[in-house]
């Protein structure tokens, strides 16, 4: 028998964290990811130097994220949506700050307070920086509990690496679901310490700060953090293909969605038809250059989203107008099942064959 | 192979824990397993319910289409899903206070009256391991000693006493079908 | 010859932009004064805020981390619980600290956080020209409460520091001025027996300090310390309002 246990995807985010040095984090309670901040509450102040606070609002975690990040500690915070909406303020802060921190973001029912049912909605939002200002996070889609355990560790060294914010975006199904986990080993953390404020001690004190006054300057500062970003869109791209060897039909699907994909592609391969799955692992940056390179074989795509389409964005983008591009979306918290989705995939296939 | 099961009843009847202690059982013996929960609003009082699903591959879908078996504890759980499950699929339903039975010949049907047995052996409240006890007898997927191993891992080490009458209200409701 | 005046060691030589008779200058001396004296500045880490004192990192002399407007205190949690052996700070306005950020300062206060909280009230928003700012007196014009802020539609005055004292979790907290060399003196001794409070381990702390701002209150800079003393401190009265430390060794 392997060291697997059996543990819900919020647990799991919890204690990768712990495991991986995360020893701050803040949060307020919000379905459906309570018992993440429940998890943190029991385990983090059991972690030596751990500090757990449940915050009075989401935006004073995320603050409280940003104080601890620049004192030097591995940092996170988590929410679900409305909160996220929440955190941005301090999400912006973080990536013009240059400051490693962790945020999850178990999606569910939108816009508003919607329900709380797993969801896609906040594609979007993530991707596109989220907050005010010219800035990017990384976006990681775990589709599997083990994933959400993995990636979660990766999310840490992502952001010290790059000094920058990552997400991770769940949605309330990896969140609630059980699966066997086994915890990889983590890295020793490589963070360098000049980052730190810890006190000037004898020397030249340092600040961080997010406002730059003059134009020029704060031109340079937009253009290094793009300079950044491409160095990131060039190296951490990861994505997952599935059955695409002799596919004639590619659904693309991220997270949960891809999960159901697979599903139903299972279904229709056992009468025949060749569908296969791209899933996008990093959100930001997106895998464009795979899709671009599946479609000098075969021209006929379906994006799969538990939202009424905001990925399909980037694939369309991606595509640079190559192929056929069609849409299956489920937003509201409707988690469709295998045989719902493979209904529209029939449709789209005999397409195909026509 | 893969088979999906779907455990539904009131909240309080245990069912969630039915279908965590059975993927645990699964995972133990080495199995892909996926154990989804309903959560929210609906389980605060109201119905509750889980899906399972164990396979000697990797699971595409935690999400059932069309699950193998029901195990079903009362009887809105029983109108909510009793044609979702597949032909050729059983369900497991509890006798005691289920008065309706399903109106399809393509499954088989086990009853088991919990409430009786479990008054039996003296405690009301390990209804959901008597009915695990036929559960895991008549689907073979993972042992009765994987199944008990499982148990005890939940109900903890100091709870000595609980992992005794657990035990033989599964064993009661292993014999129970034949 | 004697050297009786000099610039502080935590405070940089570059020239402050405030206004002339502007309070801030006189505030950030002060604490660098205090920080020299209680030879904290290798361990000291601020927080300063969006609003006039944004840039208080081009004078301080010592590591800071300016936070988004309002959540000073927060900033400062994050920062003091990850190095519970610094001493930490935030400087914060009255709209910074009382409107947009009063949650992060209520909760940071009630949960006794081990800060010092510099809170400097001038009844009016500089930064953004002049409008209504939560402490803006009844009566006082603003930009945004242009003949007079008007209890009925503008609502009154909030006295943070008496509200904060009613929280178990505060220590110490004074309200202070600056218009004045005898009440920069009684600043000063606030502001040391503060950052002493926090070494010590005593819980939160904050002064709030009542800074003169002759341009928004279109005054010449006598007239503004005058209105400190003739107007302001009769809603926002001078004087120890909480001391849970009393009897402990005095920070002279």
């Amino acid at each position: 028998m392997s060291d697997k246990i059996l543990i819900a995807g919020n647990w799991a985010i919890g204690e990768a964290a712990i495991r991986a040095g995360c020893r701050f984090y803040a949060g307020y309670p919000i379905t459906p990811q309570n018992e993440l901040t429940e998890y943190m509450a029991e385990n983090m102040r059991r972690a030596q130097g751990g500090t757990f606070i449940q915050a009075e609002s989401e935006i004073a975690a995320v603050n409280m994220v940003l104080g601890a990040s620049s004192a030097g500690a591995r940092a996170m915070t988590s929410s679900s949506s409305p909160g996220i909406s929440l955190k941005q303020e301090g999400i912006s802060a973080l990536a013009a700050d240059e400051l490693p921190a962790v945020i999850v973001n178990m999606m569910r029912g939108g816009p508003g307070l919607g329900n709380i049912l797993p969801s896609q909605g906040d594609y979007f939002q993530a991707t596109r920086g989220g907050g005010h200002g010219d800035y990017r996070t990384l976006v990681l889609a775990p589709a599997s509990v083990q994933e959400l355990a993995d990636l979660t560790m990766d999310a840490f060294d992502l952001a010290d690496k790059y000094r920058n914010p990552v997400m991770i975006l769940g949605d309330g199904m990896t969140g609630q679901m059980m699966e066997p986990v086994e915890f990889g080993k983590p890295r020793p953390r490589r963070y360098n310490e000049k980052y730190i404020l810890k006190g000037a001690g004898d020397g030249k004190s340092k600040f961080v700060r997010a406002l730059i006054l003059d134009a020029l300057r704060m031109e340079e500062h937009n253009w290094k953090l793009v300079r950044k970003y491409r160095v990131i869109e060039q190296n951490e791209v990861r994505f997952e293909t599935y059955k695409t060897g002799n596919a004639r039909l590619i659904i693309i699907a991220y997270g949960i969605a891809a999960r159901i994909a697979k599903g139903a592609i299972n279904r229709l391969r056992d009468s025949g038809m060749k569908v296969g799955l791209i899933r996008p692992i990093t959100l930001w940056p997106f895998p464009a250059q795979i899709i671009r390179d599946t479609a000098e074989r075969i021209d006929r795509f379906l994006v799969f989203e538990m939202s009424t389409g905001q990925m399909i964005d980037d694939v369309k983008l991606a595509l640079e107008g190559r192929g056929h591009v069609s849409f299956y979306g489920r937003p509201g918290g409707v988690v469709p099942t295998p045989a719902e989705l493979a209904k529209a995939i029939i449709q789209e296939y005999r397409r195909v064959l026509a | 192979m893969q088979i999906k099961t779907v455990f539904a009843g009131f909240g309080g009847q245990g069912v969630l824990m039915m279908g965590y202690s059975f993927a645990q059982a699964a995972m133990f013996e080495g199995f892909h397993v996926t154990y989804l929960p309903s959560y929210g609003v609906e389980v605060r009082g109201g119905t509750a319910n889980c899906t399972v699903a164990v396979s000697n591959e990797e699971i595409a879908s935690p999400v059932a289409s069309q699950p193998d078996y029901l195990v079903v504890m009362n009887n809105p759980s029983l109108l909510t899903f009793q044609t979702r499950i597949a032909p050729g699929g059983a369900f497991f339903l509890n006798s005691s206070i289920i008065t309706g039975r399903p109106k399809r010949s393509d499954v088989d049907i086990w009853e088991v009256p919990t409430a009786e047995i479990a008054a039996e052996l003296g405690n009301p409240r390990v209804q959901n391991v008597v009915m695990m006890g036929a559960y895991v007898k008549m689907t073979r997927m993972v042992s009765p000693e994987s199944y008990l191993k499982s148990l005890k891992s939940i109900l903890g080490s100091k709870k000595k006493a609980a992992m005794e009458i657990n035990r033989k209200a599964f064993e009661a409701g292993f014999n129970h079908i034949e | 010859m004697k050297k009786v005046f000099s610039r502080p060691r935590s405070l940089k030589s570059t020239p402050f932009h405030y206004c002339a008779g502007c309070g801030h200058s006189i505030i950030h001396r002060v604490i660098c004064e205090v920080i020299d004296e209680l030879g904290i500045r290798g361990i000291t880490i601020g927080v300063p805020p969006a609003g006039c004192a944004v840039v208080a990192y081009n004078y301080f002399d010592v590591d800071m981390l300016e936070a988004p407007h309002g959540r000073g205190c927060a900033v400062a949690t994050g920062i003091k619980r990850t190095l519970p052996d610094r001493v930490v700070f935030s400087y914060q306005g009255d709209g910074d600290l009382a409107a947009i950020g009063t949650a992060e300062t209520f909760h940071a206060a009630n949960r006794g956080e081990n800060i010092t909280v510099i809170f400097i009230n001038n009844a009016v928003y500089g930064m953004t020209g002049g409008q209504m700012a939560p402490t803006t007196l009844l009566g006082q014009a603003s930009t945004t409460s242009p003949p007079g802020r008007n209890a009925i539609l503008d609502g009154h005055p909030i006295r943070m520091s008496e509200i904060l004292s009613n929280l178990e979790g505060t220590a110490y907290i004074e309200r202070v001025a600056v218009n004045s060399a005898q009440n920069i003196l009684r600043a000063k001794k606030a502001v040391k027996k503060a950052f002493q409070c926090q070494i010590d381990g005593a819980g939160f702390n904050m002064i709030e300090v009542l800074s003169q701002c002759p341009t928004n209150w279109k005054m010449n800079a006598v007239d503004a310390c005058r209105w400190v003393d003739e107007v302001m401190s009769k809603t926002f009265p001078i004087g120890v309002i909480k001391d849970t430390v009393k009897g402990r060794k005095d920070a002279d």
